[in-house]
């Protein structure tokens, strides 16, 4: 008896972890990528085989059992600076988007709330900025920013705080004049309760598939500038700078510094847009074809 | 037609206080949230270099003057003077650019709605089998490329290994035709310039295809998801009833039925094509806008990268407003 019970948790369990929709694949895998490089990031002085800064062999040597993806151009381990640098791609998408989040969340609720000329206004800068072609954007604040984590971070923030603003402000119009809303100012509730008490709870559920896409948008913002020599100060492992740095040696067919870094680019970025994907797919059912 | 006319007025007016919104962004964030002087000097510089920078900038004014001599300048057409190499004004140094970059984002614009669509078209018609499941991915794993591994990836199969095309630049060395429009494709087939047009040609491919796959994946989901719907809709069905072709029920009567959702995100995914166009360009030496701009925030040219971004922006709000235009053009219902 015991047996079969165990066995049913178990066999209900991997049900559950292996998933039979085509879509519910998307999630799972986009899940175990993010997590995969979260740990790396996490773990990267557990994993790395060197120091990830310091010159460890000749320069540009060829992938090898000493070297499993080759050396750059300063003699520096490639695979140790692909590891370490999950901890600045993880370190500022985390950053960035919490700000932006935060930011975006907040001045939707209070614009679309108290409405007026503070909304109008609001809405369009806002709109200007969604407008706005981001990168371009997040080029010239990250120059006039100048290097930096929390920099960079804001530089990426400010071109995702428009999406965040204009989903909850709109949601926010709608459900202010909802009857639960009404209720609730009608015994006295006060403006501060209502929006935080009784329209934010309704809003949050909308946020995961925008925040798991913008993710995805952030890495390669990120990725881009650091690309561009806007990111973090030199010696930092970055992706974008290291596919920068081995993007000189391509024309003598050095393809191994520039190949991996831009690799794990893409593959942060895949992870987060087929988590947000799949969600937006399961959360929004009317949305499968 | 009458009604088509106030349309287009109204939607122009509204685009007036998005210009004068998105300029003051620019001014905010070139003047209050950056430096310009110590963005130029590099921070530390003696007094009397800084007091002249500032003289020459007008920035030793009050901030609300400032502004108004930037707007006035602006409506001018004049975008201030280059700081760098001979201080040319900055309109002609877009000018200089601007065609190459039109060039690029002309042809990979295509790349993707020729790749896009035909993709969607086969995942389409494919329902549920492997070819759908395949473009699906595609279409969400586009999404996710890194514009410059896409460039490198192609520059070491088709420019290292093959050697069968170059890997940056615009046209070979000496060999740029004669410049009527800028755009060498068009100008070398203008002068009869053949040797010209093959270069140029051969330059095209790599950037605009990096740029194209970029841009394609969305066009491939559009493309499937409303061509599934149409394709279930009950014309189709007599179409095949009355035992039409292939080709015609797709092409003909579905895939024209389907085409004006992907009409409008021609029109959204215009920022994108600009933002894959810079870094485009940098990944193949392409002198177009975004190498100018990377070049000018290296060499801190302050004015320069003001000019570029205004110039981004009036580009931007100039295109929507076409868009919308186009679409009131097309379908009657828009114009409310």
């Amino acid at each position: 008896m015991k047996y079969s019970i165990s066995r049913f948790i178990v066999s209900n369990i991997i049900k559950n972890i292996f998933p039979r929709k085509g879509t519910e694949y998307f999630v799972l895998v986009g899940f175990i990528l993010v997590l995969l490089i979260i740990l790396m990031a996490i773990f990267a002085p557990f994993i790395a085989p060197y120091d990830p800064i310091k010159k460890v062999g000749e320069i540009l040597e060829r992938p090898s059992g000493k070297f499993l993806l080759g050396t750059d151009g300063l003699g520096r381990d490639v695979l140790s600076r692909i590891i370490f640098g999950a901890r600045t791609a993880v370190l500022v998408t985390f950053l960035a988007v919490s700000i932006s989040l935060s930011f975006g969340v907040l001045l939707g609720l209070l614009s679309g709330y108290t409405g007026g000329k503070f909304d109008t206004v609001f809405s369009l800068v806002m709109d200007a900025m969604y407008s706005f072609p981001g990168l371009i954007l997040a080029i010239v604040l990250a120059a006039m920013l100048g290097p930096g984590i929390l920099n960079t971070a804001m530089a990426i923030a400010v071109i995702y705080t428009p999406t965040y603003f204009r989903m909850v402000r709109g949601l926010v119009l709608s459900l202010k004049e909802s009857l639960f809303v009404e209720a609730a100012r009608a015994i006295g509730a006060k403006d501060r309760t209502i929006v935080f008490k009784y329209i934010f709870p309704n809003v949050i559920s909308s946020i995961p598939i925008v925040l798991s896409l913008n993710a995805a948008d952030a890495v390669l913002t990120l990725a881009a500038l650091s690309f561009l020599g806007l990111g973090l100060p030199a010696p930092t492992p970055d992706w974008g700078f290291d596919l920068r740095a081995g993007h000189a040696y391509l024309a003598s067919r050095i393809w191994w510094p520039s190949t991996f870094p831009g690799l794990m680019i893409v593959i942060l970025t895949l992870g987060f847009s087929l988590l947000g994907e799949g969600l937006n797919e399961i959360l929004n059912p009317e949305l499968r074809r | 037609m009458a009604s088509l006319r106030v349309y287009v007025i109204r939607r122009v007016l509204v685009a007036i206080p998005m210009i004068f919104i998105l300029l003051g962004i620019v001014f905010f964030i070139m003047r209050v949230v950056g430096d310009p002087v110590s963005a130029i000097l590099g921070g530390h510089a003696p007094q009397e270099q800084i007091e002249r920078i500032k003289e020459q900038l007008g920035l030793n004014k009050p901030i609300l003057f400032q502004f108004f001599d930037y707007l006035g300048q602006l409506l001018r057409g004049d975008l201030g003077r280059s700081l760098i190499w001979g201080q040319r004004p900055v309109i002609s140094e877009i000018w200089d650019h601007f065609p190459a970059t039109l060039e690029l984002s002309i042809c990979a614009f295509l790349v993707s709605i020729l790749v896009g669509i035909f993709t969607g078209i086969i995942a389409a018609t494919n329902f549920g089998r492997f070819f759908d499941h395949a473009f699906r991915l595609y279409g969400i794993i586009t999404y996710g490329l890194f514009i410059p591994w896409i460039g490198i990836m192609l520059q070491l199969i088709f420019g290292v290994y093959l050697g069968v095309l170059p890997i940056g630049g615009r046209i070979g060395t000496l060999m740029e035709p004669e410049t009527i429009t800028g755009l060498y494709v068009l100008d070398s087939l203008l002068t009869l310039n053949m040797e010209s047009f093959i270069s140029a040609i051969r330059h095209l491919i790599l950037p605009s295809l990096t740029l194209g796959i970029y841009l394609s994946g969305i066009y491939t989901r559009l493309t499937r998801t409303h061509l599934i719907e149409v394709l279930n809709k009950d014309f189709i069905k007599s179409a095949w009833a009355r035992g039409l072709p292939k080709r015609t029920v797709i092409f003909k009567h579905a895939l024209k039925n389907a085409f004006i959702p992907i009409l409008t995100m021609m029109g959204l995914q215009f920022a994108l094509l600009l933002v894959g166009a810079v870094l485009t360009e940098i990944t193949f030496s392409w002198p177009g806008m975004g190498t100018l701009l990377f070049e000018r925030i290296t060499y801190r040219d302050f004015t320069t990268v003001q000019g570029i971004i205004v110039f981004f922006a009036l580009i931007v709000i100039t295109v929507s407003l076409l868009v919308d235009v186009i679409y009131a053009y097309i379908d009657p219902r828009i114009r409310y």
